[in-house]
């Protein structure tokens, strides 16, 4: 499973995306990050996962959209100037796009600076650790747990 | 000499040549006497033979060449063909494949020497040639032997020997004949090679140069064209007329560097007796004709030795599917010229021009799609011909006579899905031998021929490939599918009441369903329908079943053509756009919501006679904004078999040419959606499968 932790410990420093869901800021390893997109047109896909908008078309690849405040049960996302699709390619398997409020920043996490035992009980699948810098925390997402929870998420909602 | 790079060439081959090898036994088997079918054999156990020794599978080349030898004696009619010689020489065959597929895997033959094969061939060999007409003691020893072993046979009574391998077609006797008309005389020549020699075919065309500068070539075995090819050990045999004496001709080819030794022997006429008048018309021909109608016969000796040689290059399927997408993205810029060109460029002279060139773009790329599919596209007969064998080992070890009969192999079908659809096929029809057809003793009690048969055919219908397999025995017993679902609770007793034969058989394809009352390890484990089922759809094809009880039972697998570009039609629902492949529809119509029925609660419409439920796509589907309360509606008429449904539509957009593309695994798909594709302004539109909704 393709999981942070392993690689920011080979490395000095990670470098995160930072982005902006709801009120809180999350990072994600910039090694999974393919491209970010401006908000476009996304066609629906009849009887999806609710979390799943659709597809979008990148470069002639076709990409399914999911809304990470729908997943993270938050409010249904308000499309902005602002909200961007992550386009995040998982080890081994297929592109998928993340919707999120706002991208913000690079961020450069070395080791010490990641809490990997602050795994809140809320969200705890899908983030692997928190970092801490200096302005403020930032959520280490898992990309692996939010892509593959699909089963159990569908049957909750 | 490193051989690896032929490694591929050879396992290609080799497959050929055992599969050859399977069918020409089957036919063996029926017709003892067929002398082609025999030639056959030899030829391809022969090349086989040839092959193995050159890659160092010594194994491999030990026990063809033991194959060969029975095959040689079979050829001279020394032996009989038995069904335990068949029997064991089908076991030899699944030995080779056996050492094959180690090749495959890891380039190694394996450490089994078969040696049991081995001595029951050498068994059946004495056996046979003790119990034959014209024993000949040094007869075991082929012509084409390795060039150790030949040697060793050539000091004593080779010149018997050599005239003793081989047979003389009655054109190749009216030849010698002819040439001894004209004062020359036919020998018989061995060529052996040495074996360190690299080229043998150069060394090979060198002889058959200096043979011409003595006299005439007659025949050579292998043939001409084998050796060419190089498909043969390190010595051949040639047949030559000549005014010269024996020496002389054998210092000729003794000339030749890297010839290790000459054989030759004298034919004398007894060899040459034609049934016919022949020689008659033999000696009255004229002396002079020896030159140029020589060379003419010759050639139509060769022809109908060999087939044809087909024009082909092997080409790598990732090559293929390399080409494949770029001319799927040049079909996709094409829609996009289609679709900025219209009406914003109509006006003037110039662009009406423009359209001109787009059009022919247009019909450049539907050529170019369609040759490379062509190019694609593998007669059926490459996964079926192996069907014929596997029918005759279950006939045996079920102790059932059955036959199979195939039509419509030349049916031809994408590559990819050639490669998938073997397991499925074979599952089914060892259902059919197993389950579907009844033992010899409960077929003459009802009144049927003892053979039972099952029937293979595959034929085009529109865009979809429809493969058949039909058997006559004793059909599946709709009640007791019923009782085994009820037992096993796949259904509930009120669904039993209301569902008909067809979805009752329909639970065959479900998971972990068996009829069968005992497992067998042919089948039955209930682990089988519903995987070929599966394994269909994923090819976008469908199964189903028709049984009449006591009848038998056909399944139908409906295939796609192709698998990655479609036409299709493209239709709107609201402000969302689809596509329904055009495969799948029958006709337009406008229907005035007047017309609409109901049965049992769903719309239904009465076409010209025909009852078609509606599908309101929007509901479905879901589609916020769909037009409602219209008083005409347009509905698209799709059929699956002999179902039809009629989906409803708000518009119709047109016909266009599509590149099918996945939507990913992420998305829970209701299998009402089979793909997307991206339309010429970058939009994408989801492509409905009609089967999922009829």
């Amino acid at each position: 499973m393709a999981d942070n932790n392993t690689v920011a410990s080979t490395l000095d420093t990670t470098q995160y995306i930072g982005v902006i869901i709801g009120n809180e800021q999350y990072g994600i390893d910039i090694k999974f990050i393919d491209n970010i997109v401006k908000m476009q047109r996304i066609t629906r896909v009849p009887k999806a996962q609710p979390y799943f908008y659709g597809v979008i078309n990148i470069r002639g690849e076709i990409i399914p959209v999911m809304s990470l405040r729908v997943k993270f049960g938050l409010e249904p996302d308000e499309f902005s100037k602002k909200t961007r699709i992550l386009i995040v390619k998982p080890e081994q398997q297929a592109p998928v796009g993340f919707i999120v409020d706002e991208v913000r920043e690079v961020v450069n996490l070395a080791d010490s600076d990641i809490d990997k035992s602050s795994n809140t009980a809320e969200q705890g699948s899908f983030i692997s650790g928190v970092g801490k810098h200096s302005k403020g925390l930032i959520s280490l997402m898992n990309i692996a747990a939010v892509i593959t929870e699909k089963e159990k998420d569908a049957a909750a909602i | 000499m490193d051989v690896s790079q032929y490694l591929e060439i050879f396992i290609e081959e080799t497959k050929e040549h055992l599969q050859s090898l399977n069918e020409q036994l089957l036919v063996l088997e029926k017709e003892p006497d067929n002398k082609e079918t025999i030639n056959e054999i030899f030829r391809a156990a022969h090349s086989l033979k040839g092959m193995a020794g050159t890659m160092g599978y010594k194994r491999m080349q030990k026990l063809t060449h033991d194959m060969e030898n029975v095959f040689q004696e079979i050829r001279n009619e020394k032996m009989k063909v038995t069904s335990t010689l068949v029997d064991g020489l089908f076991r030899g065959l699944d030995a080779l494949e056996e050492y094959l597929d180690n090749i495959v895997n890891n380039q190694d033959e394996g450490t089994n020497d078969n040696q049991d094969l081995i001595d029951l061939f050498q068994k059946e060999l004495q056996e046979g040639l003790s119990g034959g007409a014209a024993p000949a003691p040094a007869a075991s020893e082929t012509p084409a032997a390795p060039a150790a072993t030949a040697t060793a046979a050539v000091a004593a009574d080779s010149t018997k020997d050599l005239l003793d391998s081989f047979t003389l077609t009655e054109q190749e006797k009216n030849l010698i004949n002819k040439a001894r008309a004209s004062e020359q005389q036919a020998y018989i020549v061995r060529i052996n090679i040495q074996d360190t020699c690299v080229l043998k075919a150069a060394r090979a065309f060198l002889v058959f140069k200096a043979i011409e500068s003595v006299g005439e070539t007659i025949k050579s075995m292998p043939d001409a064209q084998a050796i060419e090819d190089e498909k043969f050990d390190f010595s051949f045999s040639v047949v030559v007329s000549s005014k010269k004496t024996m020496e002389e001709v054998q210092a000729a080819i003794m000339n030749v560097s890297e010839v290790k030794s000459v054989d030759i022997a004298l034919i004398d006429e007894s060899k040459c007796e034609t049934k016919t008048a022949a020689e008659t018309q033999a000696t009255g021909a004229a002396a002079a004709a020896s030159g140029a109608p020589q060379a003419q016969a010759k050639a139509p000796t060769t022809a109908s030795k060999k087939p044809v040689v087909n024009r082909s290059v092997r080409v790598d399927i990732d090559k293929l599917d390399d080409l494949m997408n770029l001319v799927s993205e040049l079909i996709i810029a094409k829609n996009g010229l289609v679709s900025i060109s219209p009406a914003d460029l109509v006006r003037d002279e110039k662009n009406s021009s423009f359209r001109d060139q787009v059009e022919y773009l247009e019909r450049i790329t539907t050529n170019i799609h369609q040759s490379v599919m062509k190019v694609r596209m593998v007669p059926i007969e490459s996964v079926v011909n192996r069907f014929p064998r596997m029918i005759r080992d279950l006939s045996k070890k079920l102790d059932k006579k059955m036959e199979l009969f195939m039509s419509g192999e030349e049916t031809e079908l994408d590559r990819t899905v050639i490669d998938e659809i073997g397991d499925p096929l074979q599952h089914i029809l060892r259902n059919a031998a197993d389950h579907g057809l009844e033992t010899n003793a409960e077929r003459i009690k009802a009144g049927k021929p003892e053979v039972g048969s099952i029937f293979l055919s595959a034929y085009q219908e529109g865009n979809n490939v429809v493969i058949e397999v039909r058997d006559d025995g004793h059909g599946i017993d709709v009640e007791k599918v019923k009782t085994k679902a009820l037992e096993r609770g796949t259904i509930t007793p009120e669904q039993a009441e209301t569902m008909s034969d067809k979805e009752i058989i329909d639970l065959l394809f479900r998971p972990s369903f068996s009829t069968a009352d005992k497992i067998s390890d042919i089948s039955g484990r209930g682990v089988g329908l519903d995987v070929v089922k599966t394994k269909i759809e994923a090819l976008g094809g469908s199964v189903e079943c028709r049984t009449v009880l006591g009848e038998g039972s056909t399944f139908i697998i409906r295939l796609p053509l192709t698998l990655a570009i479609i036409q299709s039609l493209m239709v709107v629902l609201g402000n969302e756009k689809y596509a329904i492949p055009l495969g799948s529809i029958q006709t337009i119509e406008d229907i005035p919501t007047s017309d609409i029925k109901y049965v049992e609660g769903k719309e239904v419409i009465n076409l010209r006679g025909t009852v078609i439920p509606l599908v309101r796509l929007d509901k479905i589907l879901d589609v916020p904004d769909a037009k409602q309360d219209q008083e005409s509606l347009t509905v698209v008429i799709v059929a699956k078999g002999d179902k039809q449904a009629g989906l409803i539509v708000d518009d119709l957009i047109g016909q266009l040419e599509i590149v099918i593309k996945s939507i990913g695994k992420y998305i829970n798909n209701s299998k009402m959606i089979s793909g997307a594709t991206i339309l010429g302004d970058g939009e994408i539109a989801l492509i409905l499968d009609a089967n999922t909704l009829v």
